[in-house]
């Protein structure tokens, strides 16, 4: 079986695994990072959505054998201790309800505010269309955006 | 402080207390029901024993608290809410206390379920009469160490003071107070006394989801333990004939093959080679029948409704004479599909079956009775399983059944490993237990312009309403009333949807009352409110709704709404409704944008009680009102050949970010004690839509989901 070299979080881990793995059970079961979920595995719901080079990208898609050397971020790594603010305007929002597609929504919110730091309202329903929430906390999330959109600036 | 009386249960028998070896005090309790005589609570915090008591509080002897949550999260918030009643009568600062899940359950929890709506009503009284009596001890020990009366003390967050100006922190006396005889007859706090209860508290588990901790079933894992991906068949109705395993067995990382059933797991290493191997799979099926479509099981409900088998659920006055004497008689017929949970987290579970015990870890709802189940699947005593329980990725009734713990455990049986099971989306969709597909035909009957007769009609797959709800609005307004239900026995398995039953029952009822105003020319609110005005002061006593707190919501969302002065290019619906104990009202407001209708926002007035935890309560009312409006406008799901058509979201439709409205809500003040908020936002919600279709459009809808059936024209007359 072929290993290949991973930067996740800015620490290397070779893994051992077939090459069509896709990046999501690299990480949830090789490397225990189990904050990026599975929802549907093919790219429509968000809920495991990484930084790939700084870029939102769906690990259910992703096959390992194409993101050897690439820089990975997962919810594990945005940052130390839960601080980045985005996480910061989740939490004084209280967005979750059952919580297990907000570290996708997170992830994508983060990669979007890096391309957008002064969006409208309209601009942030669009970008988070991608991440479903079956609870339907979507109000809290785009005030969330709003909120840490403010942080940012 | 002015006190309450309490109710007369006997805190003794639910309470027991012991002193912490590592210092501070235990205090166990079982909610609902009493301890064994026999039984006390453990002095070393690490050997908690949920079989004994369903719940504990430990006060440390530095005064922090930590309340060990019975109930399991499924993201209703009870996990906050619950120890929040007790935190308020303990009289200690929220600042101070940790909640922890209560993770071990099994045997003794009564009501460890999650679902209708119900953790927070039943919890109401004994959660707050445990904390209060835990403070009436750490009163009496102070009291004790002064050498003075007990009713000489009060509290202040931590705090006990008597009237000479000295202060004990409830840290400084848990070692005495473990040692006193439990109290009897405690007082409660006044409602207008509450320092916790009535405040914004957020979401006890809000830093380990917002940093991806290890939470859900989905995340769990132990050492040795294997993956499990299951062959179910793939038509409800099918039977497993032969397999062919080999190309599944060279796959790298596959560990095994075990056919249990009509089913196949494959066992691995990892998730994706599990996946992969069972997709390796060669499997032929057979069936003794012919397989269900969803065209042929709506004939079959049609033709029921048509018919004449009914069960009558409720009949008052005389039904027959009313119509048979009526000016006019309207008939509407409303329709809705079949419809899956699809929580995010798909289903999962972990079982580890020896010789000496049973485990099972995972999300699940009922954990108790899938213990049960399980013991009896084995053939085990029930005193060798338990049931961990771990967050979940939402519930919304899917998690009731425990079918997927059941094939866990069957598996780790057969395979003798510690195995989890791990659903696909589409093993999740194709694999439900669905909302089942009604039919509802609604006829009135009109004499000298007023409402006579009300006959309610349901055809419904494998199950029809139950218990209370043919007894909700309208039943007490019309004198001549009928309930009728009859079921078609289907093959696809069906169940408990997010408000079973009044999910689409509310949409039918409340199109129907607004059409009904527009045939008769009354004021579509007035209709309404002079109809509850006839239940005001019923002796009935199966009429559960109030209609005092119906017409309170009705009016407040009228106000609220600016209702009937909507600016240009917005119209709007109303819609109210009562269930699970919680009385709802909403406006939808709809712009057209290309001639399509678009949900902008919805004004939801609700009357849950006391509101315990506004801030997580909204957040339940935002996602139920999302729900009911995304579901009523998009969900689409249909068999054929017994097969779910959609099996991934590539093709089924959820709302989404750019679709959800925004929802304002609105509380009634109250005093009452608090009702669900899980569940009663989610029915008005559809009606509240399709009235305001029907101003925006013209168009009157029928038929769930109202993005397919926008061209549906009004049936019959």
């Amino acid at each position: 079986m072929p290993i290949y070299n991973l930067k996740v979080n800015g620490q290397s881990h070779s893994v051992e695994a077939d090459q069509d793995t896709p990046l999501l059970w690299v990480l949830r079961d090789h490397l225990d990072l189990v904050g990026t979920k599975f929802g549907c595995g093919v790219g429509q719901c968000g809920a495991c959505t990484i930084h790939l080079d700084g870029s939102a990208t769906r690990s259910c898609l992703l096959q390992v054998s194409m993101v050897d050397d690439m820089e990975i971020t997962t919810i594990e790594g945005l940052s130390k201790d839960g601080k980045h603010p985005v996480q910061e305007a989740w939490k004084e929002i209280d967005v979750p309800q059952c919580g297990y597609c907000q570290a996708g929504q997170i992830m994508s919110a983060v990669a979007f505010l890096q391309q957008n730091s002064d969006p409208n309202t309209s601009e942030i329903r669009d970008a988070m269309s991608g991440n479903i929430c079956r609870c339907a906390s979507y109000n809290r999330i785009e005030k969330a955006v709003e909120l840490a959109a403010t942080k940012i600036n | 402080m002015k006190n309450m009386t309490s109710s007369s249960l006997s805190r003794r028998s639910f309470i027991k207390t012991s002193a912490l070896a590592g210092g501070g005090m235990l205090i166990g309790f079982n909610l609902f029901q009493a301890c064994k005589p026999e039984v006390a609570p453990p002095v070393d915090i690490s050997k908690l024993n949920f079989n004994d008591f369903n719940a504990f509080i430990k006060i440390a002897d530095n005064g922090m608290v930590t309340i060990f949550s019975p109930n399991p999260e499924i993201g209703q918030g009870v996990k906050t809410s619950m120890p929040m009643l007790i935190a308020e009568e303990l009289d200690v600062s929220w600042d101070n206390v940790i909640v922890a899940q209560g993770a071990l359950d099994t045997k003794n929890f009564t009501r460890q379920v999650a679902g209708g709506s119900q953790s927070l009503r039943q919890g109401w009284e004994p959660l707050r009469q445990t904390g209060a009596t835990a403070r009436q001890m750490l009163i009496n020990a102070a009291a004790a160490k002064w050498q003075i009366d007990p009713s000489e003390c009060t509290t202040d967050n931590g705090v006990i003071l008597n009237g000479k100006g000295e202060k004990l922190g409830y840290g400084e006396v848990v070692k005495t107070a473990a040692t006193l005889e439990i109290p009897e007859n405690i007082s409660l706090k006044d409602p207008k006394d509450f320092k916790i209860i009535g405040k914004d508290i957020p979401n006890v588990d809000i830093d380990n989801i917002i940093t991806g901790k290890s939470l859900y079933g989905m995340d769990y894992k132990e050492d040795k333990m294997l993956y499990a991906s299951v062959l179910r068949p793939p038509a409800f109705g099918q039977k497993l004939d032969t397999c062919d395993d080999s190309e599944t067995k060279v796959i790298r990382g596959v560990h095994s093959v075990v056919k249990f059933g009509d089913k196949i797991a494959v066992l691995a290493k990892d998730t994706w080679t599990a996946m992969k191997g069972k997709k390796a799979l060669k499997a032929n099926w057979s069936s003794a029948s012919e397989l269900e479509s969803t065209t042929a099981i709506e004939s079959a409900l049609t033709k029921l409704l048509n018919g004449n088998k009914f069960e009558t659920l409720r009949a008052d006055g005389n039904v027959k004479k009313a119509f048979a004497e009526a000016d006019k008689v309207i008939e509407r017929v409303y329709e809705s599909p079949f419809l899956p949970h699809n929580c995010m987290e798909p289903m999962n579970f972990f079982a580890d079956v020896t010789a000496e015990k049973v485990r099972l870890v995972g999300p699940i709802q009922t954990p108790a009775g899938t213990a049960r189940r399980v013991a009896k699947l084995l053939e085990r005593d029930p005193e060798e399983i338990s049931v961990e329980m771990t967050r979940m990725g939402g519930g919304f009734g899917r998690r009731l059944y425990g079918d997927f713990a059941l094939e866990a455990a069957e598996i780790s049986k057969v395979a003798q490993k510690p195995i989890k099971v791990v659903y696909s989306r589409e093993d999740d969709m194709s694999a439900g237990i669905y909302r089942p597909a009604i039919k509802y035909k609604i006829s009135a009957s009109i004499k000298d312009g007023k409402i006579t007769g009300y006959h309610l009609k349901e055809a419904s797959v494998n199950s029809n309403m139950y218990g209370l709800i043919p007894n909700f609005f309208p039943a007490g307004a019309i004198e001549n009333y009928q309930v009728d239900v009859a079921k078609y026995q289907s093959k696809i398995t069906t169940g408990a949807w997010r408000a079973p039953y009044t999910n689409f029952l509310s949409f039918a009822e409340q199109s129907f009352f607004d059409e009904l105003a527009e045939i008769l020319e009354v004021d579509r609110i007035k209709l309404r409110l002079d109809l509850l005005e006839k239940v005001k002061g019923t002796t009935d006593e199966r009429i559960q709704y109030s209609p005092e707190r119906l017409e309170n919501v009705i009016k407040v969302a009228v106000d609220k709404s600016g209702w009937g002065s909507a600016k240009e290019g917005v119209y709007q619906g109303f819609s109210a409704y009562y269930c699970h104990n919680t009385h709802v009202a909403e406006v939808a407001e709809v712009v057209l944008e290309n001639e399509s209708p678009v949900v902008k926002k919805v004004i939801c007035v609700v009357d849950c009680g006391v509101v315990v935890n506004p801030l997580g309560a909204k957040n339940q009312i935002e996602g139920g009102v999302i729900d009911g409006v995304g579901h009523a406008m998009y969900g689409d799901f249909a068999f054929k050949d017994g097969k779910s058509i959609d099996k991934n979201f590539n093709t089924y439709r959820l709302i989404r970010a750019n679709e959800a409205p925004i929802v304002e809500t609105h509380f009634i003040d109250s005093d009452i004690a608090p009702t669900g908020l899980g569940e009663p936002t989610l029915p008005p919600a559809g009606a509240a839509v399709a009235n305001a279709i029907k101003a925006a459009k013209g168009i009157r809808l029928y038929k769930q989901p109202f993005v397919k059936n926008m061209e549906t024209k009004t049936p019959l007359g």
